[in-house]
This record gives structure tokens, C-alpha cells and sequence, in this order.
């Protein structure tokens, strides 16, 4: 199972409490995570990329074992302990407001 | 007793006010999508328990909300708002062509009839039709593809669709507001369009009275008589009497012309509502007194309305779609302003009472009557 943390405010969008588990077939990467995610949860839809060019909104970024994958190609592999369920793919909202 | 319920959109999430007839005691419910930016949400005419909201955010975009039981629950519903074909350029701030960019939705207008039917205002320009119940949007892109798209250029607010008012006697005829292009009617039920701005005069344009580019700010029509309009522009307060062919400056003896919000009295069709603010470097009311200005006699002759609302040292703003009215015998206007209030007057503009005082800045105010 892949884990996977979403910003609070996506959380509430989806109804989810704290981690998201899901069943996402191989090869893990990016995309394939974000289109078992928005299968699972279509309310997502739109809201972490476009619903059209599927790129990143660009005020959200992905991490993954300390590492910053938001530039890495969506169909890049995630890291083996993502795919593990040991580590967990975390979408982030950027730190804004004052 | 009927029921009035106020429907506030603001920065941080949505707020339902709740009051019987007299309008005196308010129930708060909210804030719904606490975080999230409502632009609008309003309530259907033919089932009032329907209501739709446009949530948006910087970071996850568009979302839309339905409700069906009046809002105490809500579900998600379709967010994919795609132009129909190439969407093509319009203007720049520079000048310079700018590819067509959809940003969030500023208005839902639910169908006169039909629950399930609802239009989407959004930026950039363009209008957007669902016919089952927001699930899924199809763009009416006659009004992008009229061919004045390209010389359409952004306020600063953004390029907004933020107008749009269905005529009750003519299912065909609909009209629209865009900032910065000015006004539109489709006569075929939104299939094809034409401007309507003839007598607007924008000092701001290279050509002041050119067909488009005007920053209409608002525009509101009484049920009964829908070929009168009235318009707040960016500068001057306007009048139709001829569904939108020809306009005539009504501003008369307002200590100032620019605004954001205008409306009508529920039973008197003549008589309309402004907040002047002082300037659009100055987004604040003139001399820090927040004043709701009336007319009786459809522009020209305005009264000050002061009872209840502060007259010292207030410098907030009364956004385009902060404004709405209750259909009870005694007609309630209804205002929200970016410093957070709510302003109820129960008898129709005489005395104004803050339904609350403290909300985020508030962007849109709707009114339901309910039986």
C-alpha cells in the first residue's frame, strides 16, 4: 500500500482523517499515486493538478524521503520506500499569509 | 412567520445568517469551507433548499459546492470548467495578447426554473451552463467567440464574468457584465451575443466610447420591468430603459460616482441602492462614513442613508456582489464589506443594524425569502 499525506485543507476536501493508504499498480510513480488518489477521492480532481495538462499546481510540491520530487518527471519511479509503504508521498501546500 | 436567510461568501469561508420576519435575531451558521475563498453562493428560485457555492483557493483551485438541504450539508460537484475549443488571446494590462486562462468562478446564477440548471460566471471571461445540477459545465462560448474577445482586457480584480441576470419574461434573454468589456445580451437562450454599451463613457480607454472595454462593475434589474437596467460602472451610475441598447448616466447628486455595488427594492422598481466609494485609488467611503445612498426616483435624486452604519473613521469596501434584497412586505437590503460586517436594514434602507461584526472581508451577500 502507498501512503499518502494531503494538505489539511484537502483532507477536509476528501472527508480523510490523517494518512491515505492506497492500492496503486505498478510502475509507483508520481502520476500513477495522484491518478489512484483522484479514483479513489474524484472530489480531488482539479485540485492538486490540472485537470487538463495534468501538471502540478504551483503552489503545492511533493515530498518524499526528505527528498523535494516536485521536479522530477511525473512518471519518474518513487523511492523503494515509498513503494515499501514505509515511507509516505506527501503533497505539501506552500507556506503563505501574514 | 416567512423565514430570511443571508448567504455570505467571504475570504476564509461561507457564513449562513438566519432570521425570522423581523429580522432582528440572527442565527450564524458557518464558516463553511473555513480556509477556502467563496466568491458567491446562491440559493435556487424554484427550490430553495439548493444552493451552490463557488470555493476557490491560490493553492487548489476551483472547487464547487451543492447543497440540498438549504446548506447544513454539502457535497462536492463537477469543477472542470474547459473553453470550448482554442480559447485564443484577449488583452493583456500591457496591451499585449494574453492566452485565455481559467482562474475561479465569480458568480452562479441558478436557473428562474429549473433546479438543476445553473450558470457559472468565471475569469477569464466566459459563461458556463449546467443542466444537471453542476455536475458537469458546458461552456456557452458564443459570448467568447462574438469576436470582441480579443480587445477585452482584465480589471484589477482580474477579467472577471461577474453579472448575470436572467429575464423572467423572456426565457431566451440573458444578460452579463464582464470587467473590464462591459455589458452583454443573447436574445437565443445564451447562444449568441452582442455588446450593449452604448452611451458608457470610460475616460480610461484610448477611445472612451468604444463598443468594448468598459469596467462595468455591476448591474441589476428589477423582476418586473427586466428591460430596465441599472449599472454601477467602474465610474458613473447608468440607466437602460431599453434592455441595454442605450444607457444614460443617472449618478445626479452622489458625492461620488464610483462603486462597486447597485440594487433594487424588491416592490418598487424605481428605487435603488449604491455605496459610493470615494475612488478607485481609494477603495474606501468618502470622508470615512460608510453610506448607503438611495434613489426613489431611478437615479438622479439620491438620499443619504446613515442610521445605523458608521460615520467616523470607516474606510472599508462593499464588493460588486455584496448587496441583496429580501422580497418580504418590507423590503431588507443587505450588505457585507471587506472589514467583516453584515449591515441588515429591515426597513428598507431607513435603519441598518450588523447582523455581525467580525467575519473575513465579505464578497458576496445573497438573500433567500423563504415561506
Amino acid at each position: 500500500m502507498i501512503r499518502v499525506i494531503l494538505p489539511q485543507h484537502l483532507r477536509t476536501l476528501a472527508q480523510v482523517g490523517g494518512e491515505v493508504a492506497l492500492e496503486v499498480p505498478g510502475p509507483v510513480t508520481a502520476q500513477a499515486v495522484l491518478n489512484a488518489l483522484e479514483s479513489r477521492y474524484p472530489m480531488l480532481r482539479g485540485t492538486i493538478r490540472d485537470h487538463e495538462t495534468r501538471q502540478r499546481r504551483p503552489f503545492l510540491r511533493y515530498f518524499a524521503c526528505a527528498e523535494d520530487l516536485s521536479h522530477e518527471s511525473p512518471d519518474a519511479a518513487l523511492p523503494d520506500a515509498v513503494v515499501r509503504g514505509e515511507e509516505p508521498f506527501l503533497i505539501l501546500g506552500a507556506i503563505a499569509g501574514g | 412567520m416567512s423565514t430570511v436567510r443571508v448567504l455570505a461568501g467571504t475570504r476564509k469561508g461561507a457564513f449562513i445568517l438566519t432570521s425570522d420576519g423581523k429580522r432582528k435575531d440572527w442565527q450564524v451558521s458557518g464558516p463553511h469551507f473555513a480556509g477556502w475563498e467563496i466568491y458567491h453562493l446562491k440559493g435556487s428560485p424554484v427550490d430553495k433548499n439548493r444552493l451552490y457555492a463557488s470555493q476557490s483557493s491560490g493553492w487548489f483551485g476551483q472547487v464547487v459546492q451543492r447543497s440540498d438541504d438549504g446548506g447544513q450539508t454539502w457535497s462536492t460537484a463537477g469543477n472542470t470548467f474547459a473553453y470550448d475549443g482554442v480559447p485564443g488571446t484577449h488583452q493583456w494590462y500591457d496591451g499585449t495578447a494574453h492566452p485565455w486562462e481559467f482562474k475561479r468562478v465569480w458568480h452562479l446564477e441558478p436557473s428562474l426554473t429549473d433546479p438543476d440548471t445553473v450558470y457559472a460566471g468565471i475569469e477569464d471571461a466566459a459563461l458556463f451552463r449546467s443542466t444537471d445540477g453542476a455536475a458537469t459545465w458546458q461552456e456557452l462560448s458564443g459570448l467568447r467567440k462574438h469576436g470582441t474577445g480579443p480587445h477585452w482586457q482584465p480589471g484589477a480584480g482580474g477579467m472577471c464574468l461577474h453579472t448575470i441576470l436572467l429575464d423572467p419574461a423572456n426565457p431566451l434573454r440573458i444578460y452579463i457584465a464582464i470587467s473590464a468589456a462591459g455589458a452583454f445580451r443573447s436574445d437565443d437562450g445564451g447562444q449568441s451575443w452582442k455588446p450593449i454599451n452604448k452611451g458608457l463613457v470610460s475616460s480610461f480607454m484610448p477611445n472612451p466610447t468604444a463598443e468594448v472595454g468598459h469596467c462595468v462593475h455591476h448591474v441589476a434589474m428589477h423582476p418586473s420591468r427586466p428591460d430596465v437596467l441599472f449599472m454601477q460602472k467602474h465610474w458613473d451610475v447608468m440607466r437602460s430603459d431599453d434592455a441595454g441598447e442605450s444607457w444614460q448616466e443617472v449618478s445626479g447628486n452622489l458625492p461620488t460616482d464610483f462603486g462597486f455595488v447597485i440594487d433594487v427594492h424588491a416592490h418598487e422598481p424605481e428605487t435603488l441602492y449604491v455605496v459610493p466609494i470615494k475612488s478607485d485609488s481609494e477603495h474606501f467611503p468618502p470622508e470615512g462614513k460608510l453610506r448607503v445612498y438611495r434613489s426613489r426616483t431611478g437615479g438622479h435624486e439620491w438620499e443619504a442613508l446613515t442610521r445605523g452604519l458608521p460615520q467616523s473613521d470607516c474606510y472599508v469596501n462593499v464588493l460588486r456582489d455584496a448587496m441583496a434584497v429580501d422580497t418580504l412586505d418590507e423590503c431588507g437590503v443587505y450588505f457585507g464589506t471587506t472589514g467583516g460586517q453584515v449591515y441588515a436594514s429591515a426597513d428598507a434602507g431607513d435603519n441598518w443594524t450588523p447582523i455581525v461584526r467580525d467575519l473575513p472581508a465579505v464578497l458576496s451577500v445573497e438573500v433567500q425569502t423563504l415561506p
